[in-house]
């Protein structure tokens, strides 16, 4: 009963976090948007600089800066002539130099500063389990709302255009879901590992389904599996909780594509 | 009944500093089935770009039903050369269909009865109404072709816009292909772009070559004195890579080139 109400938190905040990952990761790994959701990610550093350079929470300026650098990496990469990886790579680093130079001008020490980087999903507070819960309202909204906009564009955007879809608009606000699912990741792995909750388990998920409406919802299922157990271990190894989930992932990953791999092959 | 849908009028472009298109100007009417032939390189692809107003033309004037491609675009069908989806994204062949409604049906909105019918409808005309389950990557290149096609009717499109058509689709098929546009030129204008002479000469009624210019031959039936005349043009390059296509009179086209390019 004492380690559940210890734990109870944290399980919740695993489970929201599950939530996010599924929807927004199905379309990060089947539009082929995870080097520019990585770059959204760390780019977002610059936010918790500035949060604690200014004193408010880091993760509102993650917030802030995350959507900020969506719509700037979106808009760079289709408007400029500068390639879509060489203007998410100069962001993305930007964005972290920024980070680095407001930790290094806020005067005194950086609490927690790590746990925003590795992630800390034990010591997760209620308050920042309420925003993950509006984060995942929002990103659930609006993807009920733009559910065959968003799915058009992503399997084939020329067509889209033709189709008569603002294209851009839509990739842009693709971009901002995976800003917002970035917030609501930051504190169970840290901004540094966003990115394998944002692939492991949609690719995951794609292994064993043909609908992306079932990819979501079992991208979403295996999000839940990897938190809840690496959780358990990092609580009962007393490992860094972020990088115990991603373990977690990663090797449940490629024991399953391998398993599957070989019965293909047989 | 001879509504004029494209028209391209001196329409230059350059595209990455290059010039692709020069001085090209043409006009598609209602029931025509325009076969466009060309090299690689020929600036095939630029073209069909500058109808659908995906690129701007440096210079010139596109109007797609009286109004700039962007407005009316929604009225082209097109089928691109192969479309850039993954082998296995999770859709089914049903719902790349439905996308194909999603312009028109609008923000926000969830398809109707009315877009499922019209999918069921020409998933029936291209023939693969058994198939509107599965995963589109599982399919052949010419099963997914008709799919292409099927995205595009579902538009309700009054023009058909058909880029390289037959490059994935094997031989053993392309008679059915034929088929269907046989069916739908009755009903809406075709262009087909295509680097092979005997994909577009099998069924169009007008036949143009382009090579960076565009040489329009004939608003009648093709003649047999015409269809050489076509490929007299500069054909030289369309027999790239194809050797059992080679054309004759190759090595005099080449010279000829420019000096039929300013006729």
């Amino acid at each position: 009963m004492d380690l559940l109400e210890i734990l109870k938190n944290p399980i919740i905040a695993g489970i929201l976090a599950s939530i996010a990952c599924g929807i927004v990761g199905a379309y990060v790994v089947v539009k082929r948007i995870v080097f520019i959701s990585g770059g959204i990610s760390h780019a977002s550093f610059g936010g918790i600089g500035l949060g604690y350079f200014l004193g408010i929470d880091p993760v509102l300026g993650a917030l802030v800066f995350s959507l900020i650098s969506a719509v700037t990496m979106g808009m760079v990469s289709r408007r400029t002539r500068l390639s879509e990886d060489t203007a998410i790579g100069i962001l993305w680093a930007i964005g972290m130099a920024i980070g680095i130079l407001f930790v290094y001008l806020t005067p005194g020490y950086a609490p927690d500063l790590m746990s925003y980087l590795f992630g800390d999903i034990l010591f997760v507070s209620s308050q920042e389990m309420t925003l993950m819960l509006i984060l995942d309202i929002i990103i659930g909204l609006v993807v009920f709302l733009l559910y065959k906009e968003l799915l058009t564009i992503s399997f084939d955007e020329e067509f889209s255009t033709v189709a008569g879809l603002p294209t851009e608009r839509l990739y842009l606000i693709l971009l901002c879901l995976v800003a917002l699912t970035v917030v609501v990741l930051i504190r169970v792995v840290g901004i540094i590992l966003v990115i394998a909750l944002l692939t492991i388990p949609a690719a995951m998920a794609r292994q064993f389904t043909h609908s992306f409406k079932k990819m979501m919802l079992l991208s979403a299922l295996w999000g839940i599996v990897f938190t809840q157990c690496g959780l358990w271990l990092s609580y009962l190894l007393d490992w860094p909780s972020g990088a115990t989930i991603i373990l977690v992932a990663g090797i449940l990953f490629l024991a399953s594509f391998f398993a599957l791999q070989r019965r293909r092959h047989v | 009944m001879t509504e004029e849908i494209i028209k391209l009028e001196d329409v230059w472009v350059y595209y990455d500093g290059v010039l692709a298109l020069e001085a090209v100007s043409l006009s598609i009417k209602q029931q025509d089935f325009l076969g466009i032939i060309g090299p690689n390189g020929g600036g095939k692809t630029t073209l069909l770009k500058v109808i659908l107003g995906l690129l701007k033309p440096n210079r010139g004037k596109v109007t797609l039903l009286g109004n700039p491609p962007e407005k009316t675009r929604k009225f082209i069908g097109y089928v691109p050369q192969h479309s850039l989806f993954e082998r296995d994204f999770p859709i089914s062949v049903w719902e790349v269909v439905l996308t194909g409604r999603s312009g028109q049906r609008g923000m926000f909105r969830q398809y109707v009865r009315e877009d499922k019918e019209l999918a069921h409808e020409v998933l029936k005309e291209v023939g693969m109404i058994d198939f509107k389950d599965r995963q589109i990557g599982k399919l052949s290149g010419g099963e997914q072709q008709r799919i292409f096609i099927a995205r595009a009717l579902v538009t309700e499109p009054k023009i058909l816009l058909l880029d390289e058509p037959t490059a994935s689709v094997d031989t053993s098929m392309q008679a059915e292909f034929y088929d269907i546009l046989e069916r739908l030129k009755q009903r809406m204008a075709i262009v087909l772009v295509s680097h092979d002479i005997g994909a577009v000469s099998t069924c169009v009624n007008k036949i143009a070559c382009l090579n960076r210019r565009l040489f329009y031959h004939g608003s009648k039936e093709i003649s047999p004195e015409e269809l050489e005349a076509v490929y007299q043009c500069p054909v030289d390059l369309i027999a790239h890579g194809i050797p059992h296509r080679v054309l004759r009179e190759h090595h005099i086209e080449i010279k000829n080139k420019n000096a039929k390019g300013k006729s």
